[in-house]
């Protein structure tokens, strides 16, 4: 039963023209960044290299697909939850609007199997959508840029990494990120549950994002405490990959903490709905 | 006695403060096509979402087909076809592709073949694959009819099945219900408040009024009781009043406004009373009766009102 509502959200997932919002708004943005780049890029990049002309010289193809790709995943991971959550954050909420939730409830399904086939269903989108931000980044961005070594600026100073060390780095750096999405798709599954109008989730999940991403960056000692068990301080765990030596401990941990939230989220989700009335 | 299918016996339900369901009690058994009466808000969509397990009774006990509800909801509910209040469908797919996800969970196997049949049955053959979003308000009727029937259950349970429907739309549900009870053999619970519209289909029924069950029992001997309720209309009340105390002991309430006097009697006693009247030259200009029950159903209603 599990799996034939998993094959059913998959169809009401794929019939809902919001489901593509996501791919497009990603395709465009990536599709004005590439441009942009190619236009612009090489001054965008001198400006970046400029303060260490004085002492290193840089040779060969600087502007590759590799720090394309580099610099859309850093600007579009804080975005991209909110694509994710505009889709996930509708599951439970969206049918409890239309109604459908009532006759889905009085179907032989648990409402386990039920709420954990949205899980699922999310999850499979999130991983797509994913997919799609990889090749648009990475895939795309090579075939117009070539590849070549990669250089990342971060607060040690700059990291060149040989090009034959980078795709194992984006291969595991898109599994972060996409664990990352994945918590996200969660908390707004859960929030959907506890919701019978399907703005309010995708709202209150953009705006714990935003409120978790000022909390993260606030240096205020207060925050010391919390800010290392925030979804969105490990959201940027994926650049730890691209640092030399790689911080494995750090990732591990940010690791456990996106499994605890995901695991969280789906406990108190399927604790709620459970013990939840049908009124709607 | 025939085979109970539904036993409900002292459901209680809350919400916060709210008492939707203080006591409701009743019994349907196989074959029977059960009206579920009651005044808006008396407490019959909560009753009947507690039997389908959409939400959780605070107290009381649910037997259907002789299993616990509770323990047996698998079992339960692949045996049961049901509408609660409106037939609420993904808008933006089509009729038959909602019947399929509604089919693949239905907990037994619908093949595409009966997806067909049973469209063409409620008659929407040749808009099946029409999104539910462009339907009238008599064709998602039918499709909710649909998904009720599809994995052919014994029992069926329609909310207020006739709410919207025109009149043609409202004739034809009442036909599909009798067709369905007497050519298949289904059981049927059908909630409603209008007492006409019980009366034509159902052969037993339960009246409900804020959170209560007040009677259960076969709608010819509750509707045909010879209690009646008349009101006489003439030009001395009081007089009139005063002869029927005098004569009749067992009339002792009267209800008396202007010329008008209203009393509980036996059917037969009408026209004796009308007799004696007319020998004691009290001039009757008029005599509405009512059924009892129908007169303490209309009350009822008049009071939410």
């Amino acid at each position: 039963m599990l799996l034939k509502n998993t094959y059913n959200e998959l169809i009401k997932i794929l019939a809902k023209p919001r489901s593509y919002i996501g791919f497009i708004a990603l395709t465009v943005l990536i599709g004005v960044i590439l441009l942009a780049m190619k236009a612009d890029g090489e001054s965008f990049i001198s400006f970046v290299t400029s303060s260490f002309e004085q002492t290193l010289s840089f040779n060969g193809l600087i502007l590759n697909g590799n720090l394309i790709a580099f610099i859309i995943l850093q600007m579009l991971i804080i975005h991209v939850p909110l694509l994710v959550a505009l889709v996930t954050g509708d599951l439970v909420s969206g049918e409890a609007a239309m109604g459908t939730l009532r006759m889905m409830g009085t179907k032989p399904i648990s409402r386990n199997s039920f709420l954990l086939s949205k899980f699922f269903a999310g999850a499979i989108y999130t991983f797509f959508l994913t997919v799609w931000l990889a090749f648009l980044s990475l895939i795309i961005g090579q075939y117009m840029f070539g590849t070549g070594d990669l250089i990342v600026l971060n607060s040690d100073g700059l990291v060149i990494i040989p090009e034959n060390d980078i795709m194992w780095r984006y291969g595991l750096a898109f599994c972060l990120a996409y664990l990352s999405l994945l918590s996200i798709a969660t908390m707004s599954i859960c929030f959907s549950v506890f919701s019978d109008n399907s703005i309010g989730p995708i709202v209150s999940t953009m705006a714990v994002i935003i409120l978790f991403t000022i909390i993260g960056s606030l240096d205020v000692p207060t925050f010391d405490h919390v800010q290392p068990f925030l979804i969105t301080t490990h959201m940027a765990s994926w650049r730890s990959l691209f640092e030399m030596p790689v911080p494995y401990d750090a990732i591990i941990y940010s690791i456990l903490i996106l499994v605890f939230h995901i695991v969280g989220f789906t406990a108190l989700a399927l604790w709620w709905f459970n013990k939840k009335d049908i009124n709607t | 006695m025939s085979e109970v299918v539904v036993s409900v016996k002292n459901l209680k339900k809350s919400f916060k403060d709210f008492k939707a369901l203080k006591d409701v009690s009743f019994s349907v058994y196989k074959n029977d096509v059960f009206g579920f009466l009651g005044p808006n808000g008396a407490g019959k969509s909560t009753s009947l979402r507690c039997m389908l397990s959409l939400i959780d009774s605070d107290d009381g006990q649910i037997e259907i087909f002789g299993k616990s509800l509770r323990k047996n909801r698998f079992d339960v509910l692949s045996n049961i076809g049901s509408i609660i209040e409106k037939p609420d469908f993904y808008k933006y797919l089509s009729a038959f592709k909602n019947l399929e996800i509604m089919a693949r969970i239905s907990g037994r196997q619908v093949s595409k073949s009966e997806i067909e049949d049973i469209i063409h049955f409620v008659g929407l053959k040749g808009r099946e694959y029409s999104k539910f979003k462009t339907f009238s308000h008599g064709m998602k009727q039918r499709l909710g009819i649909a998904q009720a029937l599809m994995h052919n259950p014994d029992l069926i349970i329609l909310d207020e099945p006739t709410t919207g429907l025109d009149p043609q739309g409202i004739v034809d549900i009442r036909e599909l219900i009798l067709k369905l009870s007497k050519e298949q053999g289904k059981t049927v619970i059908l909630s409603s408040h209008q007492l006409s519209e019980i009366e034509m289909i159902a052969n037993r029924m339960v009246i409900i009024n804020r959170g209560k069950s007040i009677i259960e029992g076969d709608v010819s001997e509750l509707l045909n009781s010879s209690q009646m309720m008349v009101k006489f209309s003439c030009e001395e009340p009081e007089r009139f009043c005063d002869v029927i105390s005098n004569e009749f002991s067992n009339i002792s309430e009267f209800n008396v406004t202007d010329s008008e006097i209203e009393f509980e009697i036996n059917r037969e006693d009408i026209s004796e009373i009308n007799a004696f009247m007319v020998h004691q030259k009290i001039k009757i200009s008029g005599i509405e009766q009512k059924r009892k029950l129908e007169d303490y159903f209309i009350k009822m209603i008049q009071n939410e009102d």
